[in-house]
């Protein structure tokens, strides 16, 4: 939308029709206002304000008027004692979790596909898409009664009263499995949606060949996932270093945390709650560079080997 | 065609058993995973309407054990659960009145080809969706506008769902007929009619799953109460209970109803957890199945143009 001077009348015509599509188009920018103001307050301005990361912020002086000390918060982090544990939990938690559900949705996709009895397959359908629906603090207080040491029902069956909140060796097991209840269900969205696009004449023809089930499986719906699959895991890997706050924070206790420390945590603990912004800025943003590196990486890999860098 | 059928049916007899074995084996499975999923929340619900005692002591795997309502009593006495609750409800309704509004008004001009600039606003909100500046920088502005303790914090700092809105945008590009449109267009109708009186009621299905969608975020979140929301009297049900599931302790307001001292007080915190978590996970458990029907075609029409 340059506004050069036009030399053609042809040009004149169509900055003329340019000014009057969008006089004709004036109550559609009116809806967009509303979102567009609150986009630029509630996520642009802040974007701008990351810089506080690199300046010693006073609220009295502002994003811009704090004194400039370049990388002290990022050295001071890189040297806090908790820095190595922080960042192998994060990344192991992340890595764990992602091993465990990534595959899980998919092969429940894959069976359900599979079931002929509609009703059921719906009523399945229903039942694993529950959880999905309830808050994070009843799935932790859930999570904290079934693991309690007197009369939870793991201990209760299991006949130990073990305290499995206070074993940092158990953390990640119950994160993860955890999080497999809650979300695997509502993880065979995108592929139940996918698989219900395969020709079914496929299914026919291979059965007409002999084909087994698991054949069928196989060289049919795999092969029709394999793309999804390939998006999925890039958006995850660029999610690595994105671990849940809300989950870690509300399963941590003292005794868990050497397993349990994670930055997503530390980042609130300074920033919110002892009120360090610049310091807890400087630590996201540190946290956000490392995605979008992973990201790039992760994206050039999977171009590579599908020839197809149009992913992102 | 007709070959094919007949040859189906033929290879359906010759490999019969192995389809009804496989069916079966099929069955059982998805019997077990169904199972797991359901069972703790099953649990969770005959242990709300057991004597705790008998919670405590196993006897509630299968059936409720000395039946009582006491647990949903004292929830409905605890003054602060019931401060919570209605906070819960309130900022349910309007910020899902909110929310979907603003996505429908960010959707539709995007979904029109022909508006000038309507690439650069796409970006504009997508690149939202993969930057942002953190929790700090955007808790400083939310303070800056004013919004501590004040209900639109909620709403107002997340701005348009962009994840969403492509959904609902390429919704109205595959499935509001332009034919429509255009002739509202030539007998008179402004772009703001046609969007009120033939887009909004034809596309009822995707703000559905827009609607519930945004309720379960608002009706569950407790994050951003807990951050921009300190005073007590304002936090929704899930931070209240909090104090309850995750610190384990009762509230004031509970300590003071109570006469039977410690032992019976202890007795009615736990109670109290059954029948909380019930409470605050019923409501949205209700409403998904009504939607549910459209939600692998939503994200179809997502993930088209995502």
């Amino acid at each position: 939308m340059s506004k050069s001077k036009p030399v053609a009348a042809n040009a004149v015509m169509t900055q003329k029709s340019l000014k009057r599509r969008i006089l004709d188009n004036w109550q559609l920018y009116a809806m967009l206002l509303v979102p567009v103001a609150l986009t630029i307050i509630y996520k642009y301005i802040p974007m701008y304000g990351i810089q506080i990361a690199f300046r010693d912020y006073k609220a009295s002086r502002g994003f811009t008027g704090s004194e400039w000390i370049g990388l002290e918060w990022f050295q001071r982090f890189f040297s806090a004692p908790t820095f190595g544990r922080m960042i192998k939990n994060t990344v192991l938690l992340s890595l764990f979790s992602l091993l465990w559900s990534f595959p899980i949705p998919i092969i429940l996709a894959l069976m359900l596909n599979q079931m002929r009895f509609h009703r059921f397959k719906r009523v399945t359908q229903t039942v694993l898409y529950a959880p999905h629906f309830i808050s994070t603090m009843v799935i932790c207080g859930m999570i904290r009664i079934f693991l309690s040491p007197s009369g939870g029902l793991i201990n209760l069956i299991a006949g130990t009263s073990i305290d499995f909140l206070t074993e940092s060796s158990a953390f990640r097991t119950i994160y993860i499995a955890s999080g497999i209840w809650q979300d695997a269900g509502w993880g065979i969205i995108v592929y139940m949606a996918t698989l219900s696009s395969i020709d079914t004449s496929l299914y026919e023809a291979a059965k007409v060949d002999g084909a087994s089930l698991f054949q069928r499986i196989l060289h049919i719906d795999l092969p029709g996932l394999a793309s999804i699959m390939v998006l999925n895991l890039i958006m995850s890997a660029g999610n690595l270093m994105n671990v849940g706050f809300e989950k870690v924070w509300l399963l941590q206790t003292d005794l868990n945390k050497a397993t349990s420390d994670v930055i997503a945590v530390y980042v609130y603990q300074q920033g919110i709650e002892n009120a360090k912004y610049s310091y807890s800025t400087a630590v996201g943003l540190f946290n956000t560079v490392i995605n979008i590196i992973l990201l790039i990486i992760v994206n050039k890999i999977a171009g590579k080997m599908s020839d197809d860098t149009s992913f992102i | 065609m007709s070959v094919n059928v007949k040859a189906n049916t033929k290879s359906g007899k010759l490999t019969g058993f192995s389809e009804k074995t496989s069916d079966i084996i099929l069955v059982v499975i998805c019997a077990i995973i169904l199972l797991i999923v359901a069972y703790p929340l099953y649990y969770v619900l005959i242990a709300s309407v057991s004597n705790p005692y008998d919670v405590f002591a196993g006897k509630t795997f299968l059936l409720p054990s000395q039946f009582t309502l006491d647990g949903y009593k004292a929830v409905f006495a605890d003054s602060s659960i019931l401060t919570g609750l209605l906070n819960s409800f309130k900022y349910t309704i309007i910020g899902t009145v909110f929310s979907v509004t603003v996505l429908y008004l960010a959707a539709y001009p995007l979904s029109v080809k022909d508006l000038p600039g309507r690439k650069f606003f796409s970006l504009f909100f997508i690149i939202t969706m993969y930057f942002g500046g953190g929790m700090v920088p955007t808790y400083l502005i939310v303070k800056q506008t004013g919004l501590i303790n004040n209900m639109w914090a909620l709403f107002l700092p997340g701005g348009v769902a962009v994840g969403n809105m492509i959904i609902v945008r390429n919704f109205f590009e595959n499935s509001i007929p332009k034919e429509m449109i255009e002739a509202a267009e030539i007998d008179g109708a402004s772009k703001w009619t046609t969007f009120i009186r033939i887009v909004v009621p034809l596309s009822r299905s995707i703000m559905a799953v827009m609607v519930v969608f945004s309720m379960v975020a608002y009706w569950n979140d407790w994050f951003t109460s807990m951050i921009y929301l300190p005073s007590p009297s304002k936090a929704p049900l899930p931070l209240v209970l909090r104090n309850i599931l995750i610190k384990s302790s009762a509230s004031a307001s509970q300590a003071s109803t109570i006469s039977g001292g410690f032992a019976e007080l202890n007795k009615m915190t736990e109670m109290i957890k059954f029948s909380s978590i019930i409470i605050a996970a019923v409501p949205m458990l209700i409403v998904y199945p009504f939607v549910q029907k459209y939600f692998e075609k939503g994200f179809m029409a997502g993930a088209v143009k995502g």
